[in-house]
């Protein structure tokens, strides 16, 4: 019965929003329209990272490479063998979701810091390549040009409202896929995992193919953010994949709270827009996101879905969440 | 089938480092048997069940489940075959309620467990699997409170619980009225009694009286090795028995 209700509460919100959302193109201006298509961008990025912050508990500082791998996929494809829109973005999917599955063999054992520092020096090889390949990547240039497609005879996606409402469904898609994904059975698992990875093994989970399944996934959702990244900037270069994006995603996640999913979307929020606002009067954006992370850590532990706003009661939950060790097994 | 037994350790030996935790123990549990482990603190026991479930592999020796050598098998496969156990130190998602718990305790051994992308509400199954034993341990009331809310007593319960809503046909219970008070400790004994006799039972117990309440024999267990095997009165009125308890050393 509450249940229901709350159920039936966050329909509603999602409807709204949604509905807000569509509005938001017949309302907004150029400039802001454009911001507002990055923050979708980056909900997409923070969202997949939430799935292996926030639920499956491992805290990932090299998320921002399989965005990578999908984002030079498509300039690439496009830019040097003119591949069609559909072909870019069925390679780039693959690509980023194939780079994942063979990370994931090398990260999924792992947990808490090692983790970290994993899938940071994992991130540093895609950094390297980018930076590296010159031939095939341009290197420190980037690559640029990257047209936007047409679907149809009508819609342009040069057209930036088009282009909007295009990512908007891409959005809303994504954000119902992981909803779903995380309530079903194996999404639940992830929790478990998070809580007490040894109990889960001794309920019959392989937590190794868990944890490594939901490491492929929240990089195809990354893909996919990726994606968008390059169709909408147009421009990829080593900068997207730098050590300071993946630091930008994860900070997204721990300002908008792990294990809710809708707040790290939020921070995605406030993150982009406070790096196009502030970047008018400062270059030191580093030492902005500094000192957000410091604040956020030290002021509000669970982000901004722990405030209780007006009796909205979101999933409160712990971040990061380590093992209980059991008895005599340490 | 033939009469298997249900739990058979040859000759099981772990060493962590120089220290015997478990040396050349040979166990064998009938189908269908309540025995209970004693023994002092650090004689080995936990480690026992670890040995068991795959937490820890033996240095020597061999286990069987069922019959099947699972020597080598890791903690899940062996689950899969009909085991569970609880925890001395308790051992659940302290972040879900007392439902969620169940729920994942209950998908463990079942295909479902990797299903993406339907919702969990769909499996009733296992909503009245958890139903069941919430009502068996009265604990109807505490269904939707996260578990790190619970008292220490509904949490111990909540533990064998966990272990007994995946349908094993071998149950591990390590110390479960560990932390309790005596009228806990009494009320938990007389829930636990009700267990499905076809369940077989492998308990672990400090409390001299839960283990004679509960087992049909017992075993003691002393610095990693088998001392004695046999029914609760022989075993009270065994002097090797007594010494290791009340006496000095051995
Ligand atoms: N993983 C491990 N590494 C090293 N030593 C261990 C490990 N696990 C247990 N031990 C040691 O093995 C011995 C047996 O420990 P165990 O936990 O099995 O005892 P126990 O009989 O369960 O004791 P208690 O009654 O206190 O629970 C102890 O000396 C313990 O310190
Ligand atoms: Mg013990």
């Amino acid at each position: 019965m509450a249940r229901a209700a709350n159920f039936k509460n966050k329909a509603l919100l999602f409807i709204g929003v949604s509905v807000l959302l569509v509005l938001a193109a017949q309302v907004l201006s150029t400039y802001w329209l454009s911001i507002l298509t990055l923050v979708l961008i980056f909900g997409i990025l923070a969202m997949s990272l939430d799935i292996l912050m926030g639920y499956t508990g491992l805290p990932s500082f090299g998320h921002s490479a399989f965005f990578g791998v999908a984002a030079y996929t498509v300039a690439i494809l496009s830019t040097r063998y003119g591949v069609g829109f559909w072909g870019c973005v069925g390679g780039a999917f693959l690509l980023s979701t194939a780079v994942a599955a063979i990370f994931g063999l090398l990260v999924a054992h792992t947990k808490g810091v090692y983790f970290l520092m994993i899938t940071l020096a994992l991130s540093m090889v895609v950094w390297g390549l980018a930076f590296r390949w010159v031939g095939m990547t341009s290197g420190d240039n980037g690559i640029s040009g990257i047209p936007r497609p047409d679907l149809g005879e009508a819609v342009s996606m040069g057209d930036d409202v088009n282009f909007y409402y295009f990512v908007l469904a891409v959005y809303i898609a994504v954000f119902l896929l992981i909803y779903l994904f995380l309530r079903s059975p194996f999404g639940q698992s992830l929790k478990g995992i998070r809580e007490s990875e040894s109990r889960m093994k001794n309920l019959g989970y392989n937590t190794w193919l868990h944890k490594y399944l939901s490491y492929v996934v929240a990089g195809m959702f990354s893909g996919i953010s990726g994606i968008l990244w390059a169709y909408y900037n147009g421009f990829v270069s080593p900068s997207d994949v730098e050590i300071t994006a993946s630091f930008e995603a994860f900070l997204m996640v721990i300002l908008g709270g792990p294990g809710t999913l809708v707040g790290p979307a939020l921070g995605a929020g406030i993150i982009i827009f406070l790096q196009n606002f502030l970047s008018a009067f400062t270059e030191r954006w580093l030492i902005v996101i500094g000192t957000i992370y410091i604040l956020t850590i030290l002021y509000l532990p669970h982000g901004i879905m722990a405030l209780n706003i007006r009796g909205l009661k979101f999933n409160k939950t712990k971040t990061l969440s380590n093992d209980q060790t059991s008895g005599g097994t340490s | 089938m033939e009469n298997t037994a249900c739990l058979d350790l040859q000759g099981v030996t772990k060493t962590f480092g120089g220290l015997h935790a478990i040396s050349g123990v040979d166990l064998n549990l009938a189908v269908g048997e309540r025995r209970a482990i004693i023994g002092p603190n650090g004689a080995g026991k936990t480690t026992l069940f670890n040995l068991i479930c795959g937490e820890l592999f033996p240095s020597e020796g061999a286990i069987l489940l069922f019959g099947q050598d699972v020597t080598k098998l890791p903690v899940h496969k062996r689950i899969s075959l009909g085991i569970s156990r609880t925890y001395q130190v308790t051992n659940l998602f302290p972040e879900l309620t007392v439902l969620e718990n169940l729920l994942l305790a209950a998908q463990g051994t079942n295909r479902a467990k990797f299903v993406m992308f339907r919702p969990m509400s769909f499996y009733r199954e296992f909503y009245e699997r958890a139903e069941t034993i919430l009502d068996e341990f009265n604990l109807q009331v505490q269904r939707d409170t996260q578990v790190k809310n619970l008292s220490h007593g509904e949490q111990r319960q909540v533990e064998v619980c966990l272990a007994l809503i995946g349908q094993p046909r071998l149950l591990l219970l390590d110390e479960p009225t560990a932390g309790l008070s005596n009228a806990e400790t009494q009320s938990f004994t007389a829930t636990l009694k009700k267990i499905d006799p076809q369940i077989t039972v492998l308990l672990i117990e400090h409390d001299m009286d839960v283990a004679f309440e509960l087992a049909d024999s017992i075993t003691v267990l002393h610095l990693g090795e088998l001392v004695i095997s046999g029914k609760a009165e022989d075993i009270k009125n065994n002097k090797t028995v007594q010494e290791i308890y009340f006496g000095t050393e051995v």
